[in-house]
């Protein structure tokens, strides 16, 4: 019931309004409904009531209630101290952050998108990332960067870079990419428990989308290790790995594939770095098959780091054929529906790929 | 080596009880050779104050040194003189010969404390304000304790950039190597007026402020040389450096600021009293990161004090060519601003006191501009002669080095004797020769730290080597 529910939910289209509610709505004796927006505002809710180090701070988080609404309610509760509106000065503000998480603290740092970490990028990396190596482990810097990352709908170019393999490149930063409600709330929290630097990828199309969780996953203390797939579902002929919102994208794209008798194996990669290769590739060695599915650009991406490592792993001898990719088109994103639509993976080139992939 | 009269009361040397006090009172070079019942007196004319050794001519010939020879000593009792290092042991050995031969010892050096003067007040120069009502007090009272603690630590870090100059040639340093030396005043200055609790980060040009935060100079030369027994194990080099309080050591120019800004976030957030003091360069200041800092730190009111260290060159470009405005004090508009001569230990250190009064009290940030100058190049990569001349370099070495800024203040109030101060000469380059000993010696860290140190407190990861086959094990 739970499973045909999801279906309904994610039928193929790009769910944004079904979080009409704000709270919970009970669908059986133990799930609960609840959206990736709100997973995410309750996991920084109970993190910052735990700890009292933890703040937040970016352009917008506190009075607005957050561009995008995510940090809703929690500078009524918490206060001008740890909710902290900031000045549209990306590279100044992410510095600060950095350097309150090296005199102790453990900043949450939002960007309003991913686009604009652009601009302080070097903080990031120079400043975050690489500072507890140069210091012989010193000098720890815990913080946790987070925004929505990747394509939204109709804001073109400027606004819908994947930056997942930009992060991904450097050592010393962890990269995680949640799907659904129970991996944002899972990595949140351990995000924010890490005593590293950790790039929180989210995505705004998936902030609304409601899923079912668990009492287990609810719980004060649930956190999803980084640095661990998960199988969403089990499949004998082909290996589909993906993260973010094109999970949803390839477990229809499966459901769809079942009844033409092909039988998918879904990953969903949760954390980019570093990358559970063992996963993978045992469900390699299994279907013999793989295709990778992102929103990112095909050059120097996810989907090619994968490749590469499968190549060099056990695995490589197992594969029937050579690992396909699906990306998104390799242009800047343009603004007209149709286009836009056709510039990123839809279900269709899903199928498609595995067809050709497979051979059928 | 060169000697001079000092008079002492006969008194103190008289009975053979006080030898054990006299042994504690002389220091190295000076040696004790023996008691006796006389004293010797050994005149020495003025013409050997030099620096080189040289034979001692007695002003007075038909006493002394033909009493010596012919195994006669000759007492004067009311004075006692002392002679320094080579000249000491000369006399001393003669003296002891003669004194074998008349059965009786000969003592050669007294030295009392009683005469220096121990507080006294200088008057430093006014500190430019900007959108302050009152400037830092322009009478400051330094102690002799103080002075000579001063000087020793600047000397230490003078010696300390030259001997990395020296190992950069011999090409055992390599990369980048910033050197601070003409800077020191900032360095010791500042930290005179702050606590070790309060915290400091800075760019690149770092040794000085390691130094004065806390760290070796063992830890810090074996840094520059990349060996395990290094501040950072080797693996950070000359621009990071890190002690407790102290975040480096930033080699991107100016994104320092806002780390700094963000340590004194956390001091307020914690509810400490502490600030952070923020250093960069006139080349940094217009960095656009740092504007962007001034308006969060004075619109939070965070702790922190900006520094500016003006040396006139970013690099190669002298402040003219890069800054519309070269009034680096005023450059943070809403912050109040104060230009200081970087020069003076004194007047940093009362514009310091001056500032971090300013933070602790809850009115937000005070940007500082020390006028302070840099005698080597960029780094060692640069002579520093193309973009200035060897006379401006030269001039500001005679007329305003800050070690001998200090050392003139100290001897000509009497605070401090030459051979004090020399003493301390020897014995700063004493610990940087063992330093760099130390440096040269010890074996570089072992490659199987090689990927260590990537996450804190994780579980050990597999990471991936230059080849699929290389699998490296890095730990916390």
């Amino acid at each position: 019931m739970a499973t045909s529910l999801r279906c309904f939910l994610r039928s193929g289209k790009r769910a944004g309004l079904v979080a009409a509610q704000r709270g919970f709505s009970r669908s059986s004796a133990a799930a609960v409904q609840v959206n990736v927006r709100d997973a995410l505002n309750q996991a920084m809710d109970e993190e910052l009531e735990r700890d009292e180090r933890v703040f937040l701070l970016g352009e917008e988080v506190a009075q607005y209630d957050g561009a995008y609404k995510v940090s809703r309610g929690l500078w009524k509760k918490y206060g001008d101290k740890r909710i902290i509106d900031t000045p549209i000065s990306e590279m100044g503000f992410a510095g600060i952050a950095v350097g309150a998480a090296m005199a102790g603290l453990r900043p949450i740092c939002e960007f309003m998108t991913f686009n604009f970490s652009m601009q302080a990028i070097d903080q990031v990396i120079n400043s975050a990332a690489k500072t507890y190596y140069m210091s012989a482990g010193l000098q720890p810097v815990p913080i946790v960067f987070r925004g929505p990352n990747g394509a939204s709908a109709g804001v073109a170019a400027q606004h819908s870079q994947c930056f997942a393999a930009w992060y991904a490149h450097c050592p010393g930063l962890k990269v995680v990419s949640p799907w659904n409600s129970e991996d944002a709330r899972g990595l949140l929290k351990a995000a924010i428990r890490d005593d590293n630097p950790v790039v929180f990828l989210e995505n705004e199309l998936m902030y609304g989308v409601p899923f079912e969780m668990s009492e287990e996953s609810l719980s004060k203390n649930f956190t999803i290790p980084i640095g661990k797939a998960k199988v969403e579902r089990q499949g004998a002929h082909v290996t589909l790995v993906s993260h973010s919102r094109f999970v949803g994208l390839c477990l229809d794209a499966a459901a769809v594939l079942a009844k033409e008798g092909v039988d998918c194996e879904v990953i969903n990669l949760r954390t980019i770095r570093p990358l559970d290769v063992e996963c993978i590739e045992g469900s390699v060695m299994k279907t013999n098959h793989l295709v990778t599915v992102e929103g990112g650009w095909p050059q120097f991406g996810v989907g090619a780091e994968i490749c590469a490592r499968i190549m060099e792993g056990p695995a490589f001898n197992y594969l029937d054929s050579p690992v396909t990719r699906v990306t998104g088109v390799d242009i800047p994103m343009p603004y007209a529906k149709i286009l836009e639509d056709h510039s990123l993976p839809q279900v269709k080139d899903i199928i498609f790929s595995v067809k050709k992939t497979l051979n059928v | 080596m060169y000697s001079r009269w000092r008079y002492a009361p006969t008194s103190c040397l008289q009975s053979a009880n006080q030898r054990k006090e006299e042994e504690e009172v002389i220091h190295p070079p000076y040696q004790l050779v023996a008691v006796m019942h006389h004293f010797v007196v050994c005149q020495l004319p003025k013409k050997f104050h030099k620096e080189e050794e040289e034979e001692v001519e007695p002003a007075d010939p038909e006493g002394h040194s033909k009493a010596c020879v012919e195994g006669r000593v000759r007492v004067v009792p009311s004075c006692v003189v002392f002679v320094e290092g080579k000249m000491l042991t000369n006399i001393s050995n003669v003296l002891r010969a003669c004194a074998q031969r008349n059965g009786a010892a000969a003592v050669v050096s007294a030295r009392t404390y009683a005469d220096f003067t121990t507080e006294a007040t200088f008057e430093v120069k006014k500190c430019d304000t900007f959108k302050l009502d009152e400037g830092p007090a322009t009478q400051v009272t330094m102690t002799r304790d103080e002075g000579l603690q001063y000087y020793r630590t600047m000397q230490t870090m003078r010696r300390m950039e030259l001997k990395a100059d020296q190992l950069y040639k011999q090409k055992i340093i390599r990369g980048f190597c910033h050197l601070y030396d003409g800077q020191e005043a900032c360095a010791v200055g500042i930290e005179a007026s702050i606590k070790p609790t309060d915290h400091l980060i800075t760019a690149y040009r770092a040794h000085g402020y390691t130094l004065t935060r806390g760290g070796t100079v063992k830890g810090i030369m074996a840094e520059l040389t990349g060996r395990r027994g290094g501040i950072a194990k080797g693996k950070g080099g000359s621009m990071h450096m890190y002690c407790k309080n102290f975040y480096g050591g930033n080699g991107i120019v100016g994104a320092q600021v806002p780390l700094g800004a963000g340590v004194a976030l956390a001091c307020r957030y914690k509810g400490t009293d502490q600030l952070c003091v923020c250093l960069y360069g006139d080349g940094a200041a217009n960095q656009g990161q740092i504007f962007e800092t001034y308006n969060m730190a004075a619109l939070w009111k965070l702790p922190v004090i900006f520094i500016c260290e003006n040396n006139r060159y970013g690099m190669g470009t002298s402040v003219e060519r890069a800054a519309a405005s070269t009034d680096y004090f005023k450059r943070g508009e809403f912050i109040p601003g104060l230009r200081v001569d970087g020069m003076d230990i004194l007047c940093v250190r009362e514009a310091t006191r001056f500032a971090a009064e300013h933070c602790r009290a809850g009115k937000g940030p005070i940007l500082m501009e020390l006028q302070t100058y840099r005698y080597h190049g960029h780094s060692m990569s640069d002579p520093g002669v193309s973009y200035r001349t060897r006379e401006e370099i030269q001039e500001v070495r005679s007329k305003s080095d800050p070690i001998s800024l200090l050392k003139d203040r100290l001897l000509s109030n009497n605070m401090a004797s030459v051979e004090e101060l020399k003493e301390i000469d020897v014995e700063v380059r004493k610990e940087i020769e063992d330093a760099a000993q130390f440096a040269t010696t010890d074996p570089e860290p072992p490659l199987d730290e090689l990927c260590n140190h990537i996450f804190s407190n994780s579980p050990p990861v597999e990471v991936r080597g230059t080849n699929p086959w290389a699998k490296l094990k890095s730990v916390s």
